[in-house]
């Protein structure tokens, strides 16, 4: 009896994630396909223009394929960093590097134009440092800021998911080849790349489809000479309603990340050696020689510049209040109106109601997207084929247009006037759907790494699976899948796309209330939705310290290994 | 990890409780706002809950709701402005409704014969500058749109790409309305030689590239809207006695938007329907409007609030086209413009 049930449990564990990618991805995306289909049929294609069309094609390639570059060989170094070296101020910068992610891209084009704008505070320095007419920093509406823009949110995606493997990196591997006597430049090139390569392709393939399927950077930092697939998948629903073409266009892109994701997840292959759990931090510790005290210096300064700058520049913008007589004084003042309601408008939302919102929101779609990650990690374990499969499936999302993802969305499960009841329930899905592969990448490799004589011990001594699960395998992948929890919790924060085609007005969220402010001109509005984003910021900063700190003390209470030196 | 999926499904049946019953449901655009208290009285009186289904910018409600035609969302879409208008129309979402109060409408506000949809609001999009720059400079302000290529402006004008923003839309009209559909291609061309800058979205424009925006951007003159000097003063955090900006008003340099409401076709809510489209004509809802949305009510029998009086300038002669002429050539004027203003 006992083991019909486990069967059965099994197979509810193998089918739900399927199940659910059909109901809430595959079905919505048949729906707005049909759609286009049908108007095709009826209407033709019209707006036909090869030459857009193959324009977008190539820009998005090119865009996308630079600021991937750009972003790997930045954040290459950045991983090195935090899995081998123990410094002050480690986990802010870690916690720092994420922020990006949770801010929407109107405030983020706020914070750069406060730094680098034709006015900004580094341009107004260097031309009082240097005496310069003009600004000497101008890349508005420049591929430039595009490619900024792109580092800055991105970054973080190399950073962690390349520490996370190379922490994890068995150290006395290196260390026994070097005493075989191999070069470290030997050792790097037999033993460290080799070991980081999957993770390395799961960082390429999640940074490249976030620019692939960039949407608010290209239209509001590019400006309109940059045209992207997404960005005229958006203009021709939008704008022309030109259901055809869209369909069309969605489809292409579609193709093309199939296919980008397939290249990739072949060539991701894991060499198949597993490696001993090591303890967390062992890999770690404090930089001695000169070289390495100026890489840490060189690099915090760079991270502090990229990452830190522009939240500095947005917190400043939200407690810089004009004081009356044409200068500016630092008040509370943005904040304090923020909890005033002068209109006595019927969709004024206290920010601490729209940062409730948003934190449930993320709380939710986070679990969900832990919870299948989980469970497709384990259904996939050990089978080769079929974890590539998944892994190839549960992509997908990820390069998805979200204008088409939203649009398919309201075709499937918006079009009656009860269905806004179900756009909460609906949130938490779509953003589960687009965080799923960063959990899978993260915990999946995880799960594989493990070697199976630890499973088979545990089974020789009388654990059951369940057991083995909750004593072996879950405590050594916990700090893969905390970190995927907080990536999905950010994600969710951040999502505006998909949808903005499911919100209520009686329920928003921070970043939907930052809008708002932003629909009027005004100082006090512009404060106002600064003072939301930092509020915004701050949350999220602390709960992910938490959430650090947590990992960290449960990590040193379960296994006291001891620091070692590798030098 | 079941009990993270617990927590999960607990975390949704929680969201899923927010939720209320609706009885009349309005889509509208993000940009709607009313005051509490005025909804709350049509609620009392008529004993029925209004749920406003706020659906992205004015192309995305009418979208969404030509797209759920056969099973209407809502009852009611407020928000289509006259460059839509024809759009819904062809489409036929709405039913047609004479409602009393039209009669105390101006008829140059009434853009269907039909009434299926009925004027609420009008503004005008305008080009605001920054007064400051001006006096430092000593320059003097465009009279015409002609005056806009001449060399002492350029560079100076920000304006948001007609494809991605409804302001940008407006301005490409009120060019089209003063140079004809045949010479506006060869002005903007003029426009661009001098220095134009193009942005995809109004919000860019104003806070990014507006020098007289808290963003403090390079251009002094951007496409907004007639009322963005009033609400510079509203909203300004300090007490200003004038605004910092204001508008151009010459001769066919605003665009006029005027904006609709309609009875979705198939509401099985038809009284009520009619009853919030009264209320929304009616001078309690009318006089709402302007501090909430800065843009003027249809009804002139609303009085006005006097920083509309006091800061908000009116164009000598709004740009204007024909309805079915923006309805038969707007996709093909925004293509031909972004040939030739994002080409090569």
């Amino acid at each position: 009896m006992k083991s019909e049930r486990m069967k059965a449990g099994r197979l509810t564990a193998w089918l739900l994630p399927p199940a659910f990618l059909l109901i809430f991805y595959f079905y919505p995306l048949g729906r707005v396909l049909a759609l286009s289909l049908t108007e095709w049929a009826r209407k033709g294609l019209s707006g036909w223009n090869w030459e857009i069309v193959s324009g977008a094609i190539r820009f998005t390639f090119y865009q996308a394929g630079l600021s991937t570059l750009i972003t790997v060989l930045l954040g290459v170094p950045a991983a090195y960093l935090f899995s081998r070296f123990q410094f002050r101020g480690r986990e802010f910068l870690r916690v720092a590097a994420t922020l990006p992610f949770i801010l929407p891209v109107v405030v983020v084009a706020a914070g750069f134009n406060a730094l680098i704008g034709p006015r900004g505070w580094l341009n107004l320095l260097l031309m009082q440092v240097f005496d310069l007419a003009q600004a000497p920093i101008a890349i508005q509406n420049s591929l430039a800021a595009i490619l900024l823009a792109h580092v800055f949110y991105n970054l973080s995606i190399v950073m962690r998911v390349l520490s996370a493997a190379w922490e994890g990196i068995d150290a006395r591997l290196e260390n026994a080849a070097r005493t075989l006597g191999a070069s470290p430049a030997r050792v790097l090139r037999e033993i460290t790349l080799p070991l980081l390569r999957p993770a390395f392709i799961s960082a390429i393939l999640l940074v490249f489809l976030f620019d692939f399927t960039s949407f608010g950077v290209i239209l509001m930092m590019g400006g309109p000479q940059f045209t992207t697939l997404e960005v005229e998948i958006y203009i021709q629903t939008m704008q022309f309603l030109n259901l055809p073409l869209a369909g069309l266009l969605a489809m292409i892109q579609l193709a093309f990340s199939m296919l980008i994701i397939a290249a990739l997840t072949l060539s991701g292959r894991s060499l198949g050696v597993p490696t001993m759990p090591r303890v967390r931090q062992e890999n770690l510790r404090r930089p001695r020689r000169t070289w390495e005290k100026v890489f840490i210096s060189a690099m915090a300064v760079f991270l502090l510049t990229l990452l830190v700058l522009p939240l500095l520049a947005l917190t400043a913008q939200s407690i810089l209040v004009p004081d009356g007589s044409g200068g500016w004084q630092i008040s509370l003042e943005y904040f304090r109106r923020l909890f005033e309601n002068p209109r006595q408008s019927i969709f004024y939302v206290p920010p601490i109601t729209a940062l409730r919102n948003s934190q449930l929101y993320a709380l939710a779609s986070s679990a969900l997207a832990l919870g299948l990650g989980l469970l497709l990690a384990n259904a996939a374990g050990g089978r080769r084929r079929l974890s590539r499969w998944l892994n190839w499936l549960v992509m997908l999302p990820l390069g998805t247009s979200a204008v088409t993802f939203g649009l398919a969305l309201f075709l499937a499960f918006g079009m009656s006037a009860a269905a806004p009841r179900w756009y909460p329930l609906l949130i938490p899905l779509a953003h589960a759907l687009i965080a799923l592969p960063f959990v899978l990448r993260l915990v999946e490799p995880a799960l594989r790494a493990i070697p199976p004589n630890l499973r088979w011990a545990a089974a020789a001594l009388g654990a059951s699976p369940r057991l083995v699960w909750r004593t072996v395998e879950l405590p050594i992948i916990r700090r893969a899948a905390v970190t995927g929890f907080v990536y999905a919790f950010a994600i969710s924060l951040g999502e505006f796309g998909a949808t903005s085609f499911l919100t209520r007005p009686d329920i928003p969220t921070l970043p939907i209330a930052v809008y708002r402010y932003l629909n009027l001109p005004g100082a006090l509005n512009f404060g106002q939705a600064m003072a939301m984003a930092v509020i915004l910021l701050a949350v999220c900063t602390a709960s992910m310290l938490l959430v650090d700190r947590l990992q960290l003390t449960n990590t040193a209470q379960t296994d006291k290994g001891e620091l070692t030196d590798h030098a | 990890m079941k009990k993270v999926l617990l927590l999960g499904v607990a975390m949704l049946a929680l969201a899923a409780c927010a939720a209320e019953p609706a009885t009349l449901t309005v889509m509208t655009h993000d940009s709607f706002v009313a005051s509490e208290d005025v909804i709350a009285q049509f609620e009392q009186e008529h004993n029925v809950k209004v749920n406003f289904v706020l659906s992205g910018d004015t192309g995305g409600a009418l979208n969404r709701a030509i797209l759920s035609k056969d099973a209407p969302v809502a009852d009611v879409l407020y928000g289509v402005d006259n460059t839509f208008l024809s759009r819904a129309l062809s489409e036929d979402i709405f039913e047609a409704y004479d409602s009393p109060l039209l009669a105390q409408i101006p008829d140059e506000l009434k853009l269907d014969a039909e009434n299926r949809a009925l004027p609420v609001d009008y503004g005008d999009v305008c080009i605001n500058y920054e007064k400051a720059y001006f006096a430092e400079h000593d320059l003097a302000l465009p009279q015409t749109l002609e005056d806009l290529t001449q060399p002492e402006y350029a560079g100076l004008l920000a304006v948001e790409n007609p494809a991605t923003s409804s302001p940008g839309l407006a301005f490409l009209l009120a060019t089209v309305a003063e140079y004809g559909a045949e010479d506006y291609l060869d002005y903007w061309q003029r426009l661009r030689d001098n220095g134009l800058v193009v942005v995809n979205d109004w919000n860019t424009a104003y806070y990014t590239n507006f020098s007289g925006s808290t963003g403090k951007g390079a251009q002094p003159m951007v496409v907004s809207y007639g009322t963005s000097p009033a609400v510079e003063v509203v909203y300004a955090g300090e007490e200003l006695d004038e605004s910092p900006t204001a508008s151009l008003v010459g001769r066919n340099m605003c665009f006029r938007q005027i904006e609709f409401v309609g009875i979705l076709k198939g509401t099985p809510r038809r009284a009520l329907a009619e009853q919030f489209v009264d209320f929304m004509l009616d001078t309690t809802f009318q006089e709402d409007i302007p501090m909430n949305m800065f843009v003027f009510p249809a009804n002139p029998q609303a009085v006005l609030p006097s920083e509309f009086t006091d800061y908000v300038q009116m164009p000598e002669q709004p740009a204007a086209l024909a309805m079915a002429e923006i309805e038969a050539n707007r996709d093909a004027w925004i293509e031909a413009w972004r040939q030739l203003m994002l080409g090569e």
